[in-house]
């Protein structure tokens, strides 16, 4: 049964227009990191039972709706319960809900185990950009809208959104990380509540004033990944954006040197 | 005048009741002009003016949601502010569901509940009033935020803190609102309760009461559990703000994230608040159109109140993203995948009911149908939003937004109009429109899907919520989005004409209304419209 309905939703996919698929999206991102392949299994596997549950159920609805016209000159059966059906009723849906929460749950597990970490990085929120802080490493910076997308958005700008590269998706300083290690991110915020998330990496964590959350992600491949802040913070909430840029361990470590100077150049002119 | 000396002169048995009751009438009747409506101590009337006030407040909050849809029509912002586009969707929120679902409920439940367990009113008639007049009290101090200095609420209806902490002079505005619809919440609830407990007919057990009494009667106790809950949690918000306490400060020994634990105490019970009638009112329908007994009477109760009980251990699965030890999440993990199980039972009983039966497909039918349909979807998304992995995904995403307006909008208003469509015709004594009844019914039904459904795979594909702008890759389904919001918008036009021209034109209903269906129940033992005090003599139950 699956399989047909994978078959046929492949069928009216492929028929569209190829260039339709980026933006006629329909599911979460497969992403780049462990979690994420993890994640998004999951996500399928409940999705696919409760496709195979909806078809057997609304199949049945839709039976009985068809079957049992009055106009078609049905007449009403009298029974109005049976026990041994109300059981199996009961019984099958826990079966089907033990089988997703083991999964479920040993991902859990995973998602929440950050020993280990080979780097870690403070991320503050404000209202309404992003701190980034290298622990131990002597690095820190802002990361706000990129300035063609802050221009685009002001009420009425007259400027298309479509003109603007990754619009609302872009920032001015991109977080940079290894590709291939462990990143271990240490969650809090300046004012508000706050969410850190990238859809890529499988995971969002609220970052809460005066609280430290931890999250852990370790990206395979080298790419630029973009995400928001998913809490609500107020006015420009829509407008801080996350974007991390995954480099190779030479290149990362080639930015981190330059970064470090920087700073040290910058306490010296102080 | 009071209704308690109507139930004083007519026991039952009472020689010569009907000479009587016609003096009676002459003493007993409406008032005239307003005194009727602003001193309302009857049921029917308190009810109509429930169900007027919920479709007026449906329409406020309606307008809210077309000016939030008509911004996210396409990228860029065109039309309002990024402030004000946060306060219609925090304003929306708290209309729809304090305004316009949670009276609607209440307005069904003065109208028929009496009629459905033979009382002749409402067992506290003067708080019945009180609690009606509360409300337009209550909502034209939170309309009236839109004019103040700083806008009105714009921290979505959730109020978490520190960001409602930053509302202008909206603020105690906003929570002396939230109070006053507590307070009139609990006084409805008390007297459904009250109601229920001592004024069914002699002869009507507990487990022989219509299932709508049944929903609204665990409803009230819920409301009575959490509603103060809310009251608590908004009041310390209050005191922080204005009283230099620190509860949900972390500064000051506080922690932000209590005020999430506290308010979805509250919330996750409101939820059911909302849906629990709902499956009351197309628990009595789909047997009727189905001309067949609902199937599994006695399961269907103990689901309700299974699915009551599990609603005060699962509201951390609303946060799960604050971080929370392993533990607590399994848990909430599990007591919420748990629903599914009385949920699930109750989906199979009213699938079971109408397997076999003889269908016919009148306009409360069609509604209760597409309740069916369209609110397991929303019990599908609910159960992967349960599963905590997945959640990090879901979570602040449009995913959840179309999983909520799946469970409230097909689910609870459908619910709502879906039983205005089967008693109207009882309360006004005349029928209405079928076929445009049955226009409005695809209409929604089209439309209600053309909005909601493409939100699924915004919030997939990364789209989080409450913004006013959004990338590139997101213009297609957001377009297709608001179109089908315009439309549903649109067809609700044609639901506040049928109600209006019912009232003043149409053919007369029979008592029975649905003679063809033979509907079961004591309401359709009355005339249509019933007598202005129902049942003066207690019917017997066999």
């Amino acid at each position: 049964m699956v399989k047909i309905v994978k078959c046929a939703l492949a069928a009216v996919l492929a028929s569209l227009p190829a260039h339709a698929f980026a933006a006629w999206e329909l599911n979460m991102p497969v992403g780049v990191t462990e979690l994420s392949r993890r994640i998004h299994a999951l996500h399928m596997l409940i999705l696919w039972v409760c496709v195979v549950i909806a078809i057997a159920v609304f199949g049945v609805m839709i039976y009985s709706i068809v079957k049992f016209r009055r106009s078609q000159g049905a007449v009403a059966a009298t029974f109005d319960h049976s026990t041994r059906a109300e059981i199996v009723w009961t019984v099958i849906p826990i079966v089907i809900l033990v089988a997703m929460a083991v999964p479920a749950a040993a991902t859990l597990v995973r998602i929440e185990d950050t020993r280990n970490s080979e780097l870690t990085i403070k991320v503050t929120g404000y209202q309404w950009r992003w701190h980034y802080e290298y622990l131990d490493q002597n690095v820190q910076f802002f990361s706000s809208l990129a300035r063609d997308s802050n221009a685009a958005r002001q009420l009425n700008s007259g400027i298309d959104p479509r003109s603007v590269p990754n619009y609302l998706l872009d920032v001015d300083h991109p977080l940079v990380v290894p590709a291939g290690k462990k990143v271990r991110v240490l969650l809090t915020a300046g004012d508000v509540i706050h969410a850190w998330w990238v859809p890529e990496f499988g995971m969002k964590k609220d970052a809460i004033p005066g609280f430290v959350n931890e999250l852990w992600f370790r990206a395979d491949q080298v790419g630029i990944y973009r995400g928001v802040c998913a809490e609500l913070c107020g006015r420009d909430h829509g407008f801080m954006p996350v974007v991390v840029d995954v480099r190779s361990q030479a290149d990362y470590d080639s930015w981190l040197k330059t970064q470090q100077d920087g700073t040290k150049t910058a306490n010296a002119a102080e | 005048m009071t209704t308690s000396s109507s139930i004083a002169h007519h026991q039952p048995g009472t020689p010569a009741r009907d000479h009587h009751e016609e003096e009676h009438h002459d003493h007993h009747g409406p008032a005239k002009g307003w005194r009727r409506w602003l001193f309302a101590t009857n049921h029917k009337d308190i009810g109509t003016m429930y169900l007027l006030f919920s479709l007026l407040m449906f329409f406020v909050g309606g307008t809210m949601a077309m000016v939030i849809r008509a911004e996210l029509f396409k990228p860029g912002l065109q039309l309002v502010d990024p402030m004000f586009f946060n306060s219609m969707s925090t304003m929306h929120a708290l209309i729809m569901i304090f305004g316009a679902v949670m009276p609607a409920f209440v307005g069904l439940a003065n109208w028929m509940i009496p009629l459905q367990v033979g009382a002749p009113d409402m067992a506290l008639p003067r708080m019945n009033n009180f609690s009606f007049w509360i409300l337009p009290f209550a909502f034209t101090l939170l309309l009236s935020t839109l004019l103040v200095p700083g806008g009105g609420p714009a921290g979505g209806w959730t109020m978490y803190p520190p960001l409602s902490l930053q509302t202008g002079n909206a603020f105690p505005m906003l929570i002396f609102s939230v109070h006053l619809m507590g307070a009139s919440s609990i006084m409805g609830a008390i007297n459904v309760i009250v109601t229920i407990m001592n004024m069914r007919a002699p002869g009507m057990s507990l487990l022989k009461m219509p299932m709508f009494v049944w929903t609204w009667l665990i409803t009230a106790y819920l409301l009575i559990a959490v509603m103060p809950v809310l009251a608590g949690a908004v009041t310390m918000l209050l005191t922080d703000h204005y009283f230099g306490t620190t509860f949900f400060e972390a500064a000051g020994g506080g922690d932000p994230v209590m005020f999430q634990h506290i308010f979805w105490f509250f919330g996750h019970p409101e939820v059911y608040i909302m849906i629990l009638p709902a499956f009351g009112i197309v628990s009595e329908i789909i047997p009727t159109f189905s001309r067949k007994k609902l199937f599994g009477y006695d399961s269907m109760v103990y689901a309700v109140a299974s699915i009551a009980f599990l609603s005060f251990i699962v509201w951390a699965h609303h946060m799960f993203t604050v971080g929370m030890p392993l533990a607590g999440q399994l848990f909430f993990m599990l007591a919420t995948m748990l629903i599914a199980v009385p949920t699930g039972v109750k989906v199979f009983n009213w699938t079971a009911t109408m397997y076999k039966g003889s269908l016919s497909f009148e306009p409360p039918m069609l509604f209760s149908l597409a309740f069916l349909f369209l609110f397991t979807i929303g019990g599908f998304s609910g159960l992967m939003l349960a599963i905590v992995p997945a959640d990090f995904m879901y979570h602040d995403t449009y995913f959840v937004v179309a999983h909520f307006h799946y469970v409230l909008v097909p689910g609870a208003v459908f619910g709502i109009m879906a039983g205005v469509y089967y008693w109207l015709p009882k309360w006004t004594g005349r029928m209405y429109n079928m076929t445009l009844a049955k226009l409005h019914f695809w209409l929604s039904a089209i439309f209600v899907n053309v909005l909601f459904f493409p939100q699924h795979f915004l919030g997939l594909a990364g789209m989080q919520r409450r913004i006013p702008d959004y990338g590139t890759q997101f213009s297609d389904w957001n377009m297709v989005s608001s179109i089908g919001a315009f439309g549903f918008g649109l067809s609700q036009l044609l639901f506040a004409y049928l109600i209006f021209s019912s009232m003043r034109a149409g053919a007369q209903a029979s008592d029975k209304v649905w003679d063809d269906a033979k509907p079961h129940g004591l309401e359709w033992t009355l005339s249509s419209p019933p007598p202005y005090h129902s049942f003066e003599t207690a019917p017997e139950v066999k």
